[in-house]
């Protein structure tokens, strides 16, 4: 296996001397599954959005697909970004705009400034989105508004505004945080299966443990802007939890992972 | 293949956007230019404007004469917001749908709604023919202006309040107008003062106005005898900075005072 | 305990009272207003008005030429207002904090948008008036200026209302800057800037009625030749005119911003 993203001793600093991010460093494989669990607060989103510099990191480098994407250009930035599809937790759509023209913004980055502005998308890509949608089991809902749709829904039209990017890889900031149990479940299927059939490498926001120990290949714990765990999810035992968690967590936490752990 | 629907909504933007297109170039075509050859009066214009603002003076009236204006132009819009007000918060209970039936809230708010369609400068000088040019005619004429801007915005206010709360004050046995003033007044107070200080920015610029084309007096008269009759672009200039700093003082606490509105609907 | 919190908030109310009670004496004082005559005024307003102000045959004569004057009036307030949001637009896109190309330009835009909105339009007719005296210009000037300056601040506010997620998604994609304004900012607060525009548009006719006045031009001028000639019925036309341009503008805004909002 060949390592797709490796970050090393990436920090962040929003005042002198409080660090979102101190040295963070772990290493990804292609195609691999990755899980990020911590508490509220500990520096997942602006772990994640440190890589594709939606945030830019203080030090360190984020090196994707052999390129240290820190030391890129603009134009550098935006080629890297199309490769890097991102979705959000609460979906970030335009919601004024119909499903299909928020699936097509995400071939937007590979187009000149004119065609982007004016909105002209080929004959493949328009038939890509509706591929996707179909998919996705959103092909009637195709040329409705976003606003009329449900939560999973709009989740969906996320995921296939990141796939039309032909992503090699998929940043997840909290998919499912917004969502009910049910289609929370719907939209990990559909995260993992894209990542299985795609062979697409996921990088995943979670704040369930126990979602995060079904999908898993790997675990990396975040707390307070450290990595304090990274392995398998059979590895993560309940003293692991309980640090990732910190010494405050309540015994509830501590059930369910050692349930799901089991 | 097409991305956009043609549905309702996209119709009437775009046939929005196009008539106000088309409406404009026509009145480009169509209006009573009067000789005036523009790149001239363009040029003349900007001059103008840079002498007022780089070397503004005095020559009718001083520092404190020009303080002493404005001070009365603060006065005029203060009375109007004021009365303005007080006649707006007695009938604005009576426009709001939950607090009265649906006749009463529907007469007033047709009657504000003429209120409102009519300029304020004509309200003013329709009141100068019976009370004579002046500060009386101008208070109440803009007032008129003002009751109906506030019925709407008060009114508005308390159909958004708690209908939950109307009815358990209901159920213990209290009557309408204890529980417009222990329910309904308390808990709108924010909203009803917010809005009457926005009311009270925009009265400064009408009386600035009133006091042009209305002879209500005020700096907003001294400007226009400046341009008017001593045709003084210099002390246009000095007027100009005078109204602009009391506006934008004012516009910096009205901007505070709506954030307030925005943290109280959380 | 219990008393000291009625207490207080009684003596805070009387104080507000009595501090607004000064501060309506000292402004009576300061513009002279007579409060006697304010309050016989109204009734005394309202029966000329019942007997003289009202439009008769013989102004009803004088209806197409206040028509054409009217037409004059809300072609100059459309258009200025069109053309204030066009530019409108260019100053909100640089000025709002979530499109601004840089921190500098969106203060300068943001600046200049709040010193053009502070000028009135009225002052603006004045100083237009030197150089472009009785012409369509001073008008048409004055309230280009003036909607720009607001709808500025409007469109600055429809725009930060819609909020950046959007737009942080499309960054994220490697979407150009002019990608991002047009498939994604504009696309989403387009209904919201419309509907502004409209109230513009309904307030720009108020403002014209003033600026001819001023300036001698449009239906302003055309009431207040007939004010000043005292043919209060002619000029009671005007005003019913002006009242029912607005009404019908109101009622397409309205019909409008239900479809679109």
């Amino acid at each position: 296996m060949t390592t797709l993203l490796e970050l090393k001793n990436v920090s962040k600093y929003y005042s002198k001397d409080i660090a979102a991010l101190s040295n963070i460093h772990f290493s990804i494989e292609e195609g691999e599954f990755v899980s990020v669990i911590g508490p509220s607060g500990a520096g997942k989103s602006t772990l994640l959005r440190c890589i594709n510099r939606m945030i830019e990191a203080s030090s360190g480098e984020v090196v994707f697909n052999g390129t240290n994407i820190r030391k890129l250009g603009r134009k550098g930035l935006r080629e890297t970004r199309t490769q890097i599809g991102m979705i959000f937790q609460h979906y970030n759509l335009v919601t004024r705009l119909t499903v299909i023209e928020n699936v097509l913004h995400g071939r937007l980055g590979y187009k000149s400034a004119v065609a982007g502005m004016l909105g002209i998308y080929s004959q493949e890509e328009k038939q890509q989105a509706i591929r996707l949608l179909e998919e996705l089991g959103l092909s009637q809902h195709m040329y409705k508004r976003v606003d009329q749709l449900s939560g999973g829904q709009k989740q969906r039209v996320g995921i296939a505004r990141a796939l039309i990017q032909n992503p090699k890889m998929l940043l997840c900031d909290e998919p499912i945080a917004s969502l009910d149990p049910g289609s929370s479940k719907i939209i990990m299927d559909h995260i993992k299966n894209i990542s299985a059939s795609y062979k697409i490498t996921c990088l995943v926001n979670l704040h369930q443990v126990d979602v995060a120990l079904k999908y898993s290949d790997r675990i990396i714990g975040v707390n307070k802007g450290e990595v304090v765990f990274n392995g398998k999810p059979s590895e993560l035992t309940t003293d692991m939890i309980h640090k990732i968690y910190g010494s405050e967590t309540g015994d509830l936490i501590f059930e369910a992972g050692e349930r799901n752990a089991g | 293949m097409r991305v956009k629907p043609y549905n309702k909504a996209f119709m009437v933007i775009h046939g929005t956007l196009l008539s106000l297109v088309l409406l404009t170039v026509y009145g480009f075509y169509s209006f009573d230019y009067k000789d005036v050859n523009f790149v001239e009066a363009s040029i003349q214009t900007l001059q103008n404007v840079k002498m007022m603002f780089i070397e503004p003076h005095f020559s009718h009236f001083t520092f404190q004469e020009a303080l002493y204006q404005v001070a009365i132009t603060l006065g005029l819009a203060f009375l109007t917001t004021v009365f303005g007000a007080a006649i707006a918060l007695f009938l604005g209970i009576f426009a709001a749908q939950n607090l009265t039936n649906k006749a009463v809230s529907a007469v007033i708010k047709g009657v504000v709604a003429f209120i409102r369609s009519v300029p304020t400068v004509l309200w003013v000088l329709i009141f100068a023919v019976a009370a004579g040019l002046g500060s009386v005619a101008a208070v109440i004429g803009m007032t008129f202006h003002s009751v109906g801007y506030l019925i709407k915005a008060y009114s508005e206010a308390f159909e958004e309040v708690d209908k939950g709360m109307i009815d358990a004050l209901k159920a213990s046995g209290a009557g309408w107008w204890q529980i417009i003033f222990q329910a309904v007044l308390p808990s709108t107070a924010t909203y009803l003062v917010s809005w009457t200080f926005l009311r009270f920015e925009i009265n400064f610029a009408v009386a600035v106005a009133m006091g042009a084309a209305a002879g209500a007096g005020g700096i907003g008269f001294e400007m226009f005898m400046a341009s008017g009759f001593y045709y003084d672009i210099q002390e246009v200039g000095m007027i100009t900075y005078f109204i602009l700093i009391f506006a934008i003082l004012l516009e910096l606490v009205a901007t505070r005072v709506k954030k307030n509105l925005k943290t109280a609907e959380v | 305990m219990q008393v000291d919190i009625f207490l207080k908030k009684k003596l805070h109310n009387l104080s507000f009272i009595l501090l607004l009670g000064t501060a309506v004496l000292g402004a009576i004082i300061l513009t002279e207003y007579d409060v006697a005559k304010g309050f016989s005024s109204v009734p005394a307003a309202i029966q000329w008005a019942l007997s003289n102000f009202y439009p008769d045959s013989e102004s009803m004569e004088k209806f197409p030429d206040i028509f054409e004057k009217l037409v004059e009036t809300v072609l100059i307030s459309v258009a200025a207002t069109t053309s204030g949001a066009a530019l409108a637009l260019l100053f909100a896109i640089a000025g709002s904090s979530t499109t601004q190309f840089n921190r500098f330009l969106g203060q300068v835009s943001r600046t200049i948008a709040t010193v053009f909105r502070n000028i009135d339009m009225a002052v603006w007719s004045m100083i237009l008036l030197f150089s472009f005296g009785q012409s369509a210009f001073t008008g048409y000037f004055a309230l280009f200026f003036g909607s720009f300056g607001f709808l500025t601040r409007a469109f600055i506010e429809s725009i930060d209302e819609v909020g950046d997620s959007s737009v942080e998604a499309l960054r994220a994609t490697g979407a150009g800057y002019f990608s991002i304004i047009f498939q994604s900012v504009i696309p989403s607060s387009i209904s919201q800037m419309i509907s502004w525009i409209l109230f513009m548009i309904e307030t720009n006719i108020r403002s014209a009625t003033l600026i001819g006045i001023l300036t001698g031009t449009g239906i302003g001028f055309a009431f207040s030749m007939y004010y000043k000639s005292l043919d209060y019925n002619a000029a009671s036309l005007v005003v019913l005119v002006i009242v029912a341009a607005i009404f019908i503008i109101e009622w397409v805004s309205n019909y409008v911003r239900r479809v679109i909002l």
